[in-house]
């Protein structure tokens, strides 16, 4: 087998992201973000208002009275929404530990939907495919980290 | 693989290619990098996705487009793929697989995840042409190559394998009609409401629905009697059809287990390692049973999802890493005709002891928990779908939810409606988070 199957060279750090539920205040800016973070314009008004299909905020403020909390995908060391995807689509990279959709593969049949036992990944509608947290690939700090006011949502690079 | 002599050897040999074999494989080169692995399948491609067959037959993809691995799969993993030959003897004392070409192989270990193979019940004059089954992209194959323009199509089941071949009809523009025994659509999947959305829905895109009935028998045409030209009902009712398709369910493909003399029920009987009665036989997928943990009891679900986790399991223990199942039961999510609809475990209790069902509903949404002995024993979500596998987690965890029982079926459901203890250890957040990195404890 090829030396990648094997895992040699370089790995890269863990990345990821942790609700604090004590600090979020429920504002709803990490989804506001997130959305325009996967828009194809990355620009607020046009994501919103203009852009077909619209953008899909991969986290979402859960909203209970007075309690919040956000919640995107985690990850998981035994994805089970891997392991349950029809298709192929869900990978988990194990040199990352990350776990990510190929829009291209997903067929929209939601299994995934209700094999995650956090309810973070999220229906596409318009393109017929799940959307789901990806850790923002282009950026250093995911969005959602950036953009919280109350630094509730908190992110960590895991050395291996 | 040794191959001296004209004897073959491998550490590992799979029989089947498709969601079993492939969590088996990805498992055991998590833990053994090295040991040969030889992967035996009388289909002739690289695994695809089998539910993908539906968006097969409507012509929206296409095989390279259906692959469940990317086509270096093998190479990468080390596997050998012996494909479009069958598997045609097992011989446990010698541990040797004999190949329908007349080679022969020997193993370590062997997984048989050999599927399920459509049941197709005894009906007089079912030998005619233009009749089919569903499971296969080969099935699919010799579907689209039998479609005419204006074909009538008349599906026998109206199950999982039947909505999947309508869904590809209707989208094709033949005239469905689905034959069902039962009085609903997805019977055993859903529950009596859901299984009313799917029905309504069928009708609205035009399907001819007919249930409590079942074929009495398969008539010829007028001008050729070999081919079918409709069938006659159990009420004598005649229906008219170009293209007959039996989609009641499949059968677990056991017969190398059963002759090789290991245990098999109605599927290859396997321990929670996913051993069979021979202990370096393990079987997953929809040829073997697997423990139900709603129903308390092993059984066939055969859904691909079990497929890929329990074929996972095996996989660790062939390479000798000792895993046991947690136990798995059906589950099913539904996205034809735009329809979002989940639903995993017991789905109408009825009367049986200890059991309690919370409904809510709103506009097009429906949810519904079944509980038994404070504990999830089933789920149906309708429309608002994305919060069920919080509670399908929680059923599969055997948790205790009487004290937030409610809270299940609210609109606003979610991880927030859990109490904090809970919350807090399914969300595991490290301790050091917001304060410093370096936790390892998730890795």
């Amino acid at each position: 087998m090829s030396s990648a199957a094997k895992g040699n060279g370089a790995r890269p750090a863990i990345r990821r992201v942790y609700p604090l539920e004590d600090l979020c205040m429920g504002c709803g800016l990490c989804e506001v973000h997130c959305l325009v973070e996967h828009s194809q314009s990355r620009q607020l008004l046009r994501a919103y208002l203009q852009e077909q299909p619209t953008a899909v905020a991969r986290i979402r403020v859960e909203r209970q009275e007075d309690f919040f909390l956000p919640v995107q995908c985690r990850q998981c060391p035994e994805p089970i929404c891997v392991y349950s995807c029809l298709t192929g689509a869900l990978r988990r990279d194990p040199a990352t530990g990350e776990v990510h959709v190929d829009a291209e593969r997903c067929i929209g049949c939601w299994t995934c939907i209700l094999a995650c036992p956090y309810g973070a990944i999220r229906r596409d509608r318009e393109r017929g495919v799940i959307a789901k947290c990806d850790l923002c690939p282009d950026r250093t700090v995911p969005a959602c980290v950036v953009a919280c006011p109350n630094e509730a949502i908190s992110y960590i690079e895991e050395l291996r | 693989m040794s191959r001296g002599n004209g004897r073959r050897h491998a550490r590992y040999v799979m029989v089947g290619n498709s969601a079993g074999a492939i969590g088996a494989i990805e498992a055991i080169r998590q833990v053994d990098t090295d040991g040969a692995i030889v992967v035996v399948s009388d289909e002739p491609y690289p695994a695809y996705s089998r539910p993908e067959i539906s968006e097969y037959l409507a012509g929206r993809t296409t095989l390279e487009r259906m692959l469940f691995r990317p086509p270096d799969f093998y190479e990468r993993s080390g596997v050998e793929a012996i494909l479009g030959v069958a598997a045609s003897g097992l011989d446990v004392r010698e541990r040797r697989l004999e190949l329908a070409d007349g080679s022969g192989i020997t193993w370590d270990r062997l997984l048989l995840a050999t599927g399920g193979r459509p049941t197709v019940p005894p009906i007089p004059g079912a030998d005619r042409e233009g009749i089919f089954t569903f499971t296969t992209l080969a099935d699919a194959e010799r579907i689209r190559a039998a479609l005419l323009p204006g074909c009538r199509a008349l599906v026998i089941g109206a199950g999982l394998i039947g909505l999947s071949l309508t869904h590809a009809l209707v989208h094709l523009g033949v005239s469905v009609t689905m034959v069902e025994l039962l009085d609903r659509p997805l019977a055993n999947a859903l529950d009596l409401k859901a299984a009313r959305v799917v029905e309504r829905k069928l009708r609205e895109v035009g399907v001819e629905l007919v249930f409590g009935q079942t074929v009495a028998e398969v008539l010829g045409r007028p001008e050729n009697d070999r081919a079918v030209g409709g069938v006659r009902l159990q009420d004598g009712r005649q229906l008219p059809c170009d293209l007959l398709a039996i989609a009641i369910g499949v059968t677990p493909r056991a017969d190398l287990a059963t002759a090789a003399g290991l245990q098999v029920n109605r599927g290859i009987v396997v321990d929670r390692r996913m051993a069979t009665s021979d202990p370096d036989v393990y079987a997953c997928g929809d040829a073997a049973e697997s423990f139900d943990f709603v129903h308390g009891a092993e059984r066939v679900t055969p859904i691909w999802p079990n497929a890929y986790i329990g074929g996972r399991v095996a996989g660790f223990n062939m390479a000798g890493h000792e895993t046991a199942h947690g136990g798995s039961t059906g589950m099913n999510a539904l996205s034809y005709f735009g329809l979002a609809i989940v639903s995993a475990g017991l789905q109408e209790p009825g009367d049986e002891p200890g059991c309690e069902v919370l409904v809510s509903a709103d506009g097009s949404a429906y949810r519904k928990v079944v509980l038994r002995g404070g504990r999830v024993a089933g789920l149906t979500f309708v429309s608002d779908i994305e919060k069920s596998g919080i509670v399908f987690g929680l059923m599969r965890d055997g948790v205790d939810v009487s004290d937030f029982k409610e809270a299940l079926v609210a609109p606003d459901f979610g991880l927030a409606s859990l109490p904090e203890a809970l919350r807090r250890e399914r969300l595991a957040v490290p301790l050091a988070t917001g304060r410093a990195a370096g936790n390892k404890g998730d890795a």
